[in-house]
């Protein structure tokens, strides 16, 4: 199968230190490749290539290369047309300061998109997609900002479902949210598996079990394991490193 | 347990000496800092109710709609009250846009480099100028190498340069004070900086930018020296009751300069003139800080987060 995203060689400096030591792994379609590791080790670095946001870091650079589609994403001069490909949902839910509805509609029209059955239809769409639509359908209108943390980060999850992307990118996005939520997005993210890709980084390593098709497992900005969630969470992954993290022996 | 250490918990609220101590300082410290509060209203109050004492003999609105008349020791105030409301909207219909628009460009494009350093550094300098200094740069850049001459345009402009500085630095507090989260979940949504700025900046910092903006009205009316010689002038008298009677190309009156002629140069002033002058310009700059704050207080009612 060709895969979706090619990572090779990938290395991410901050000014002086080093977030990522040279990389190399293939996403494939429609999988939930999940991302472990403990703090400092290059996860949300390695969202950030993805969707070219670190370079709104000041002092970043970077070598090695990212394919999309097979496309060094470096090379792409459309930069927000790569970042609507991509879907993102960050550790910390962030309504913005609109409605409900211009939340989900925001994306679709910096796009251009005015007609307003066609923005009913992704609204609605992706609500529901997020398990959100039932709470909210009768205050599109009130603000993002007010709903619950749990809320927010569903309506942060539909937001990032807004553009259609083919890959969704989640960083750890069941810190600011309660078990049973956690659950609901976890049972929503298994659905849109068949439509997109996931990638799913994650400090709750039984999430990564639970979800993933793949696990992968970093620690300082290296990859020290990629494999079958199976294999990973066995009693026999490749590194020792990655039996003791995975069994809570340290991290 | 043993009962000669135990507390009864009637004793655990008895209060210590330490406790007490606290107690008494707290009080003191908070009435001393409320007697700072009432001393800084008390003088404005003094102000104001002085002036206005003194001006009730010729406060009418007469007074704010006839020329200074019989070489300015009897009639009203137009020509000048009209000449201030000149150079205050011109001077802000030039600084307002360049500085809100440089403040948008070094908070939310610029990166920290060598050339923002540079800006910021000469932001903060030129707000610490003395005015009599950008007066005498605004006879030497507007009056005369510009040529347009001693003029309501060259003294506005002169006004700009220094209110400039201080709209630059209260547009970057308002900008600061918008969450950089939601500017990272719009560019993850793929939205440009300035579908960014236009969306959720600046409709959630335009409060704040505009109380900065309408706070500069009392330096530009209130500031004498820039003015002094680069378009106000002595005497001039115009048309009475039409707000057109000034050219940007005319020299003109102002509030200020006119208060300090009557008060210093001219002899046998009828004596409330002045003080009516002086209480119709704090009262005009009151006004218009007052319609700030109604400004700002219904903006943050509707506060979005």
């Amino acid at each position: 199968m060709k895969p979706v995203i090619e990572v090779s060689d990938l290395k991410v400096f901050y000014e002086d230190t080093q977030a990522l030591n040279g990389i190399s792994l293939d996403v494939y379609p429609n999988e939930i490749l999940g991302i472990i590791g403990p703090a400092q080790s290059g996860k949300t670095t390695l969202l950030k290539v993805i969707n070219r946001t670190l370079e709104f870091t000041q002092g970043t650079s970077l070598e090695g290369t990212v394919k999309l589609d097979g496309v060094d994403i470096n090379s792409i001069s459309d930069v927000h047309g790569l970042r609507k490909r991509i879907g993102m949902v960050l550790p910390l839910p962030v309504g913005l300061p609109l409605s409900i509805y211009d939340n989900v509609a925001f994306a679709p029209r910096t796009s251009g998109l005015r007609n307003k059955s066609e923005l009913d239809e992704i609204v609605e769409r992706c609500l529901q997609q997020a398990a959100l639509w039932d709470e909210v359908k009768d205050r599109l209108d009130s603000l993002g900002t007010k709903l619950s943390g749990g809320q927010q980060q569903r309506l942060t999850i539909a937001r990032a479902l807004s553009h259609k992307p083919e890959i969704l990118c989640l960083d750890e996005f069941s810190i600011a949210v309660d078990p049973i939520t956690t659950m609901r997005i976890e049972d929503v993210l298994k659905t849109l598996k068949e439509e997109m890709t996931i990638l799913l980084v994650t400090n709750l390593v039984q999430q990564a079990k639970r979800l993933a098709n793949r696990t992968a497992f970093m620690l300082n900005g290296d990859l020290i394991e990629i494999d079958e969630t199976d294999v990973i969470f066995s009693d026999n992954p490749t590194s020792q490193s990655t039996y003791d993290y995975v069994n809570g022996n340290f991290g | 347990m043993n009962s000669t250490t135990e507390i009864s918990a009637q004793d655990m609220f008895t209060e210590t000496a330490v406790g007490k101590q606290n107690r008494y300082i707290e009080n003191a410290v908070k009435i001393f800092f409320l007697i700072m509060t009432c001393l800084m209203i008390l003088p404005l109050l003094l102000i104001i109710g002085y002036l206005f004492y003194k001006a009730l003999p010729v406060l009418s609105l007469d007074f704010l709609f006839t020329n200074p008349q019989d070489n300015m020791r009897a009639g009203g105030i137009w020509a000048p009250f009209l000449g201030t409301i000149y150079l205050v909207v011109v001077s802000l219909l030039v600084a307002a846009p360049i500085g809100v628009f440089a403040a948008v460009y070094l908070n939310e494009y610029a990166r920290d480099n060598w050339f923002t350093r540079i800006v910021n550094l000469a932001v903060v300098n030129l707000a610490g100028v003395p005015s009599i200094v950008h007066a005498l740069f605004g006879v030497g850049a507007f009056v005369l190498f510009a040529g347009l001459g001693e003029s309501i345009l060259a003294a506005s402009l002169t006004l700009a340069i220094m209110t400039l500085p201080v709209i630059i630095a209260s547009t970057t507090e308002a900008l600061k004070a918008v969450p950089m989260a939601f500017r990272e979940a719009c560019w993850n949504l793929g939205a440009t900086r300035w579908q960014t700025i236009r969306r959720i900046v600046l409709p959630n910092s335009i409060s704040g930018i505009l109380t900065g903006v309408i706070l500069q009205v009392s330096r530009a009316a209130g500031e004498t020296a820039p003015i002094m010689f680069t378009g106000a002038v002595f005497y001039k008298a115009i048309a009475e009751g039409d707000i057109f009677a000034y050219n940007i190309t005319d020299q003109c009156m102002a509030l200020s300069l006119h208060l300090y002629t009557i008060s210093t140069q001219v002899p046998d002033v009828t004596e409330g003139i002045p003080y009516g002058t002086a209480i119709v310009l704090v009262g005009s700059v009151l006004l218009v800080n007052a319609a700030a704050i109604v400004l700002r207080v219904y903006l943050r009612t509707r506060k979005k987060w």
